[in-house]
């Protein structure tokens, strides 16, 4: 019983560190050795989701920590050595009716944040920027429907190809590009099957689903490169897709865009069946 | 009239020796038996393909596996393996066989020739399973590496080869099996109570199993519908879930999860059972709130039927569909606190004796606590953008299945061994098996929490490299585990070879209802003359 009571004891601790100790040991854009808990975040939603977490955190902390206390108390002392003479209670009206509706209250004491959070995810702000990406086995292909439409396809640098500094199935060769405290809305679709657009510092994730569009947005709030990965089995290579998205200033990202017009320019005029699926999307 | 006499009393009880006795068996008994020594056989092999998963998820890089198909293709097995050829067969063909007969005081099941189709057509599916493991299924490489979800277009146009198809008629007959005893046990309990014993005078356990049953009954033609439109999107040409023919691949998930979300309740709803019977025996008290608990196993499973697209908030759901669905989710909780709370007050004021089984049931209250809270978490879809189809999602379920629907099998495994067997097992095995599994799966699955916060997506076999620290933490406890369970087939041995007579009753006063009136093992067949309850 001590070996059992110790083993939790000890996971509870790690649970209260995970709360309290968080941005010490998580990545920023990327995670970081044993780290604990979420990412640090880049974006007002992830915010949100970092605080509600936390919130919850507590909540179910305290209440496994309750449970786990009633039984300890159970085993000590109602065991057969301590209490050799069985009660016979198998009914308590008050008790079984406070135990269904307090955890009513506490369930809905964490809906009314648990919704603003959603209603503040799913209510897309009108955005400065789109970009669509597009799932595909195994990479992701960007467009800049408002920048010319130019798009390109974004792949996993393979062992050799990294720089020292680029983390391994993180790093891609063309990483999308967006400019700091801008909204961008983001629109995805699967080519083949199913995949799932992700970046865990802006509490972004969003299924690319073939035949359909699907839409979210982050404004990010700092520079830097922010990674993520495909969150949808999608095959052989599903691990090997990531996605990274690097966050520059607004010249920065003007210059890129006349760069990317350049290097990523069709030499075709494009399909007018590829137009239409960039614009069937309500602006 | 001698002659008829004997027709009546012995010509009917035949027992059947050698394979005829098994092949041919219309004995609950022997079917339950046969039930759980198939979900052993299941247990071993999923136990296999997840320490084989951990070995290649210890350090970062492709170790063992030279490709990522083959890893995907171990962890669709593994998922199928453990929902349908192990929990399902033990819990409900293995225990619920067994003990419904035994608890509500009936001579066998209504349909006993039913009873022994619904088990024989398990190992035809599981070899149809296994069979899956050998043809293609990607192009050129062999197995369904889909998940067990198998979502569309990966299980269509993903996968080519005639994989999918073997793993879909193996779903069929897997779904029949179940759908045959869910029919059987229904028809059973509703009919075949001994005189007395009302519906609410029934044990938990035959309630626990009457609503797992209903909601095979329910879920499991849907699911029969969905993947036979797989079937024919593969073979036919149809296009239900291809968006080029006017399909949807969404709507493949909206049916796989009104089949999946009252599936993992069918998984874990008999050991809400079990734990019951459990705690009140080693108390030595009655059940604390004796209604309350059979019909919280009533709403859990109703509920159940209303929730299934929270497996699905990040498929671009309207923002009015993810607010019902979290609403509805989150309600799930509150007849789950009942029966926790119950189980509490059911040892409260009682005489604990800590036998084997009790340890596994206060270890499953706990740990399903963990895996319940979490499951709170996850249920707001504001926080489930992040957790989505990450370790903390595997984490999650793992706690309320793994730790939460093992821990209640091997509970009632320990709790009624002597009364199948007739043989006591080593209380000493017994708990080292206890606590080898409780430390080992805790350190397996607690870190994927914090694997799954920082952002690790599930099913992938390599991960970057800051994952590395806690996966190996991980696979370290699944060697752990996985030598527990070796211990327990050890006690298993042990137990056989040592034939240490169990006794009617081994569990004195506690133990009140009807199968432990009768000897240890049962005779072929009981009840003769129908007990009266009173």
């Amino acid at each position: 019983m001590l070996l059992l009571i110790r083993l939790i004891v000890f996971a509870l601790t790690i649970v209260a560190a995970l709360a309290g100790g968080e941005p010490a040991l998580a990545g920023l854009g990327q995670p970081s050795p044993w780290q604990l808990g979420l990412q640090q975040s880049a974006s007002p939603v992830m915010d949100n989701i970092i605080w509600f977490h936390d919130f919850l955190l507590y909540i179910i902390t305290a209440i496994a920590g309750f449970v786990l206390a009633l039984l300890i108390i159970v085993m000590v002392r109602f065991n057969a050595r301590a209490n050799p003479a069985p009660s016979r209670t198998t009914h308590n009206t008050l008790i079984e009716i406070a135990w269904t509706i307090i955890p009513i209250m506490i369930l809905m004491f964490i809906a009314v944040p648990s919704f603003k959070l959603l209603f503040f995810q799913l209510n897309v702000p009108p955005a400065d920027l789109t970009v669509k990406a597009t799932g595909k086995q195994w990479f992701w292909s960007y467009s800049y429907p408002d920048n010319g439409g130019f798009e390109f396809d974004s792949l996993m640098l393979k062992e050799g190809e990294r720089k020292q500094d680029q983390p391994r199935l993180l790093a891609v060769n063309n990483e999308m590009v967006v400019p700091v405290n801008k909204t961008v809305r983001v629109i995805t679709t699967g080519a083949d099957v199913i995949h799932s657009f992700a970046v865990p510092s802006f509490g972004i994730k969003i299924d690319a689903v073939p035949g359909r569009i699907n839409e979210t947005w982050f404004t990010a709030t700092r520079e830097g490169v922010y990674y993520g990965q495909c969150s949808e089995l999608c095959g052989k290579d599903h691990a090997f897709m990531p996605i990274a998205v690097r966050v520059v200033s607004d010249q920065a990202f003007s210059a890129w865009i006349e760069d990317a017009k350049k290097k990523y320019a069709r030499d075709e005029v494009l399909p007018s069946t590829t137009v239409a699926a960039g614009q069937s999307v309500p602006e | 009239m001698a002659t008829i006499e004997k027709a009546h009393g012995e010509d009917q009880h035949d027992h059947p020796h050698g394979w005829r006795r098994y092949l041919y068996s219309t004995n609950h008994k022997d079917i339950g038996t046969m039930y759980l020594v198939f979900a052993l056989f299941g247990g071993l092999v999923g136990g296999i393909l997840s320490i084989g998963m951990r070995l290649e998820l210890m350090h970062p890089g492709l170790q063992f596996f030279h490709d990522a198909h083959l890893f995907n293709v171990f962890t669709t097995a593994h998922g199928l393996i453990m929902i349908f050829f192990m929990v399902m067969p033990a819990m409900i063909g293995g225990f619920g066989n067994w003990m419904i007969p035994l608890m509500i005081g009936a001579p066998d099941m209504a349909f006993p020739r039913m009873n022994n189709i619904s088990f024989w057509l398990l190992p035809a599916s599981f070899s149809l399973l296994l069979i899956s493991l050998f043809v293609e299924g990607e192009p050129g490489a062999p197995g369904v590496a889909a998940g067990w979800t198998i979502y569309a277009p990966l299980s269509t146009s993903g996968h080519p080869g005639p994989a999918v198809d073997f793993a879909i008629l193996s779903l069929h007959l897997a779904g029949a099996s179940s759908i045959l005893g869910a029919i059987n046990f229904i028809t059973t309990i509703f009919n075949m109570r001994a005189p007395g014993m009302t519906l609410h005078k029934m044990p938990l356990f035959v309630w626990s199993q009457l609503v797992t049953v209903f909601l095979i009954l329910l879920a499991m033609p849907v699911l029969a519908g969905a993947i036979t439109m797989l079937l024919t999107d593969r073979n036919f040409g149809t296009t239900f879930f291809t968006p080029g023919g006017g399909g949807d691949p969404l709507l493949f998930q909206h049916l796989f999860w009104f089949f999946g979300h009252p599936e993992v309740y069918i998984l874990i709803v008999p050991g809400f059972g079990m734990i019951s019977q459990i705690v009140a025996t080693f108390a030595k008290k009655p059940v604390f709130g004796y209604l309350g608990m059979a019909y919280a196993m009533v709403a859990i499973g109703g509920i159940g039927f209303v929730v299934w697209a929270h497996h699905m908030y990040t498929v671009g759901m309207s923002t009015a569909a993810q607010a019902y669905f979290v609403v509805a989710t989150m309600v799930i909780a509150v007849p789950t606190g009942v029966k926790i709370f119950s189980w509490v007050a059911t040892m409260w004021g009682g005489s604990l004796e800590f036998k084997t089984p009790l340890l596994w049931a206060i270890g499953f209250i706990f740990l399903f606590t963990v895996g319940g809270v979490t499951g709170v978490v996850l249920a707001n879809a504001g926080v489930d953008r992040s957790l989505q189809d990450t370790y903390y999602v595997v984490a999650h379920f793992h706690y309320v299945l793994s730790l939460g629907a093992v821990f209640t099998i091997f509970a009632g495994w320990y709790y009624w061994f002597p009364k199948m067997s007739g043989y006591m097992y080593s209380e000493t095995i017994g708990k080292l098996h206890f606590w080898l599994t409780f430390i080992g799966v805790n350190i397996v699955f607690f870190p994927q929490h914090f694997r799954g916060l920082a952002g690790m997506p599930r099913r992938i076999a390599d991960y970057p490299d800051a994952f590395a620290g806690w996966n190996l933490v991980s696979s370290l406890g699944s060697y752990l585990s996985g030598f527990g369970a070796l211990v327990f087939f050890f006690g298993v041995a042990h137990a056989f070879m040592r034939k240490q007579k169990a006794g009617d009753n081994p569990w004195g006063a506690g133990a009140t209802t009807l199968e432990w009136t009768l000897p240890s093992p049962p005779p072929f067949h009981q009840y003769n003359e129908l007990p009266l309850i009173k």
